[in-house]
Formats: C-alpha cells, structure tokens, sequence
C-alpha cells in the first residue's frame, strides 16, 4: 500500500453521506444493547434509486442499522426516515408498507409453495391484485414455472429468488437486501446480482449489506464501509482515488545500479520505493506520482536514457477490497 | 388493538396450511384425542348398571374429565411452537417487516390454533356421549345424558383451550428455545386442567350458576390474558432476544 489520502479514520465529522433526494436519511445514528455498543454516531443519506452498498466486517452493525431502518427495532440515539418517513412508532406501519427487506436467511414457509408463501405476504400487505402480482413478480425473478413447487424442495439459489420475489410484491420504494448471496454458488450470485441491477432499472433504492466487496463495487453506485462507526462513504472510485495516492508500477530486466538518480528528479514523481521482485532477474519500483499522465512518460524517458530495458510501466489499481482492507484493517490494528 | 380482519384471515390461513402439511403436528394432535376417547368410552361402557350410585358416578365423572384434557393439552403444544418456531426458521423476520400488527398476528395465530383445538375437543365429546347413548345400559346412558357436568364441559371447552393457547403463545414469545417453550407451556397449563379436574370430579359442585360464574371468570382472564400477550410480543425483543429497555 502506498500513502494515505484524505479519507478520515472514522470520525463523523469528517464522514459524509450527503446526496440529494433522500430515499434513506440518518442523522446520529446509535443502537446499544445492553451496554454494547453495536451502532455509534452513524449519519449518512441514500438518494431515490440509488444501489447502496453497506459494508463491514461481522459484528460491524450493518445488520442492525438495517433493522432500525426496517422498523423492528428502535435507536438508542438518533434519527431516521425511510421513504420521507420518521422512524418511530407512528410512521412504522406507514414505512413497513413502503419497503422490502430480505434477510440473510430467505426466512420461507418450506411445507408451502412458492405461490402459498408469496400469497401470505401478498394478503399481509393488503395488495390489490394479487394474483397479478404474485405472476409479475414470479415472472421477474425467472420462477413463474415453480410456483407451485414446494420451497423446501428448491435448491438454495431458488429459494433466494423466492425471497426477492416476495420483497417485489408490494413494489416498494426502498427495499434492503442483507447478504442476498451468502452461501450461493457463483453463478447463482452471478443471478441475483441481475436481479439487483434489474431493480435499479425498476427505479427501486436498493440499501445492499455485503461481505463480497466485487458485489459492491460492481453493483453500488456509493458504498459506505463501517465498522460500529461509520469509517467511510463514497464511490468507489472515490474511495479509491481518496484513500490511495495514484502510484506507477516500473518493471525493468535488471535492478537500477541507481534509482534515486533515475527517479528522484522527475516532475510528478513524489517518491519511489522497490517494489517486490517480479522474479526472474528482473527487477520492480512502485513509484508515488501526482500525476500519473504526466509521469508515466517522463518516467519512459528516463528509464531508456539511463540505459535500463523497460518490461512495464503501469498504473496501480487498487481494488475496493483494498480500501476496505486499508479502513477496516486500521481498526484491528489499534484493538490488538 | 384495532386489527384488520384480512391480515388476521391471512395469517389463519397460512398456519392452517402448515399444520395440514405437517405430518407430526397432525399425528400427535391426533393420538391425544383417541387416547382420551377410547379410555373413557371403554370405562364408560364397561361399568355394570348393578353398580350405580357411587360407582357408576366416579365413572361418569372420570369419563367427563378426560375430553376435557383434550383442549387443554393440545393448543398447548402447538401454541408454544407458534412464534419460536417461526423464529428458529427464520420465517419471523420477513412477517414483522410487514404491516401487519401484533394484535393480527397474534389474533390469527390464536384463532388458527383454537378452531381445530375446540372443534377437536367438541368432536370427542360428542363423540363419547353419542357412544353412550346408543351402546352403554340404559340406566348409564340415562346417568350420562343428566350428569350435572354436560352443560358445563359444552361450556369449558373453547374456554380451556383459550387459556392454553393464550399461556403457550406468552411463553412462545419469550424464550429462544422451542423445547423450552413446550415444557413451560404444559406447566402453564396445568391450572386449567386442574379446574377441570375439580368440575369433573364435582369437587366443585358443577351447579349452573357456580359454572357460569367460573365460565364468566375464564373469559375474563381470556381477554385479559390477550392482552397481556400483545404486550410481550415486542418486536425487537422477538429479533434480538433483549429488550428496550436499557438499550
């Protein structure tokens, strides 16, 4: 890892989530149970039809902030509305009506069919047409030809996609997905996660818990990362670019007799380090650029003048599992 | 508690299913109710009229007190799996993030226990009279058909079966573990059974007023016992086993 950019260690002042038309708002978020802090201090906005990904290690309060989200349990401090409405014990019904939340575990009915499970959460919202919207919401999710299976018969997979097909059924317009891939096989997830870009196609907001960081990041327009606090919000290109100082990656067919001379005067280089060795006799720098356009050439130039066969020059990518690592790691670094 | 009579028509329907689905749940509601019709129907049928007065009343009386066993034990169980059960397969957590209430919820888990409970408990004893009347001796059947017990039993039943479910439902929504839940369940039982024993055994005198009265008493504590109920069923502490307070 190179540098640290701007990106704070957690502390909210320097956390925002600010984004238009809120769909989700929490101002000071903090849940404790019985003397353990479990959520402290949390704030951030979820635009309307925004795929937000949430995320954090076991134990980090997703789980929880999404169920004082959802309505079923209550804040120690703070404030929230989902879908422009107060949590609280007057607006919960009103919320509950207006979102969906699928659970880690697809929590379905498995000596009743998928139509029987769909129909009883169909009745518990009061929908009209049912049966209408039972079809559509098979029909999204690829099932309409199971309906009348039994869900304890259907593979893992299947039964995810009954969950998400019972979370469409009243249209909300936010809905929250807990782990929707947990324990599925990767071309199981690999649906799912169409269904999810379908919902945001649909125009739903979707507030995504996950552990898969290339889920998120190939799925949410902004993550958040927690960890009991909230340590950081943005894209992920954002996150990136703030977190990690863009670097160069130099291979060469032999180690600089003098590297210091080669990179220590180039404009846009800000420092220079070796790099592990890529083997073979050859030899590997990662370089700290301000720029990495304006580098990269002048770097060329002076590799080739100072006589040294040049395999690459790159521009390091980091991953948002490497935020995630950078943030979260910080963490447990200062528990130990 | 205001409750939507869809919602609450939706969740009797739904665990209407799953007991028609569930073999064990049918098999032991049903092994019960045989037991407790053939034991008193044979001691009915067995007794000699040459042994009426005192004899054939301790039969009658014993033979009355089993149907009645009958919705007591078995709302019990299944009211004790009723909401732990749901939580231990994870089905809780997507209901409570719906509108319904807990006054709904509660309501249609209630009444989808008691109408095959009481229906149960009517059918055996119906059943056991109706053997009497047209297989025992006269003199027993003429016994039976006046005993001061009847009008009571017709009575105790759906009020038995009420209090059994309304105590299962309590302890369902309390603890975490669904053995734990059945056990205490047929504990808090006890009590009606109890009653039901000192009618039938008229160590209280069934008189119709003293019936009525204890009648009126059951349903008084029916009622308040639903609502007792609705309080517990909090929804965070149904998610998180602890509770609001101090939190």
């Amino acid at each position: 890892m190179t540098g640290r950019g701007p990106v704070g260690t957690g502390g909210q002042a320097e956390v925002s989530g600010d984004s238009v038309c809120g769909a989700i708002e929490v101002s000071r978020l903090t849940k404790v149970f019985a003397g353990r802090t479990a959520v402290s201090d949390i704030s951030f906005s979820v635009a309307g039809g925004e795929v937000f990904g949430f995320l954090g290690p076991n134990g980090a309060g997703k789980t929880t902030t999404v169920r004082i989200l959802a309505t079923l349990i209550s804040p120690t401090a703070g404030s929230a509305t989902v879908a422009g409405i107060p949590i609280g014990p007057d607006g919960a019904a009103e919320i509950r009506r207006r979102i969906a939340v699928m659970p880690e575990s697809p929590g379905l009915y498995q000596r009743l069919t998928v139509t029987e499970n769909l129909e009883y959460f169909a009745r518990l919202y009061g929908l009209p047409r049912r049966q209408d919207r039972m079809a559509e919401a098979l029909a999204a999710v690829g099932l309409a030809d199971r309906a009348h299976d039994l869900t304890g018969r259907l593979s893992k997979g299947l039964r995810q996609r009954v969950a998400l097909a019972r979370s469409l059924l009243n249209e909300p317009a936010v809905m929250f997905l807990d782990e929707p891939t947990s324990g599925l096989d990767p071309v199981a997830a690999h649906e799912v996660h169409g269904l999810i870009a379908g919902l945001r196609d649909r125009g739903v907001t979707v507030f995504l818990t996950t552990h898969r960081l290339a889920e998120a990041e190939r799925l949410c327009d902004r993550v958040a990362i927690m960890n009991t606090t909230l340590r950081t919000i943005g894209r992920p290109e954002d996150l990136r670019q703030q977190l990690f100082a863009a670097s160069l990656d130099v291979t060469v067919a032999a180690a600089l007799p003098e590297p210091g001379r080669v990179f220590g005067t180039l404009p846009a280089v800000l420092g220079w380090k070796p790099a592990g060795p890529p083997g073979g006799g050859l030899a590997g720098y990662a370089l700290t650029v301000s720029d990495a356009g304006r580098a990269a050439p002048a770097v060329t130039r002076a590799l080739v003048a100072a006589g040294a066969d040049v395999l690459s020059i790159a521009q390091s990518r980091h991953t948002l599992e490497d935020v995630y690592l950078e943030l979260v790691g910080d963490v447990r670094e200062q528990a130990r | 508690m205001s409750a939507s009579t869809a919602r609450v028509g939706a969740v009797i329907r739904k665990e209407l299913a799953e007991f028609r689905r569930n073999r064990l749940i049918i098999g032991t509601a049903a092994v019960l109710p045989v037991i407790f019709l053939v034991i008193p129907t044979v001691s009915i049928l067995t007794v000699k009229t040459s042994a009426l007065s005192a004899g054939l009343a301790k039969g009658i009386d014993r033979s009355l007190f089993l149907p009645l066993i009958v919705p007591v034990l078995v709302p019990s169980m299944m009211s004790a799996y009723s909401v732990v059960g749901e939580r231990e397969q994870g089905t809780l957590e997507p209901v409570l993030t719906t509108p319904v209430s807990r006054a709904e919820l509660l309501i249609g888990k209630a009444a989808a226990i008691f109408i095959p409970a009481a229906a149960l408990g009517y059918l055996i004893f119906g059943v056991f009279v109706a053997i009497t009347q047209f297989a025992a001796a006269p003199a027993v059947a003429a016994a039976v058909r006046h005993a001061p017990q009847l009008p009571a039993t017709l009575i105790f039943i759906p009020l038995l079966a009420a209090w059994a479910i309304w105590v299962g439902l309590a302890i369902s929504a309390r603890v975490t573990d669904t053995r734990v839940a059945q056990q205490l369940s047929t504990l808090g039982s006890l009590p009606a059974a109890a009653l039901a024993a000192l009618m039938s055994f008229q160590v209280i005198g069934p008189t119709f007023g003293l019936a009525a009265a204890l009648a009126g008493g059951l349903l008084a504590v029916d009622c308040a016992a639903c609502l007792a109920v609705a309080r517990l069923f909090d929804r965070e502490r149904l998610i998180t086993g602890a509770t609001r307070k101090g939190n």
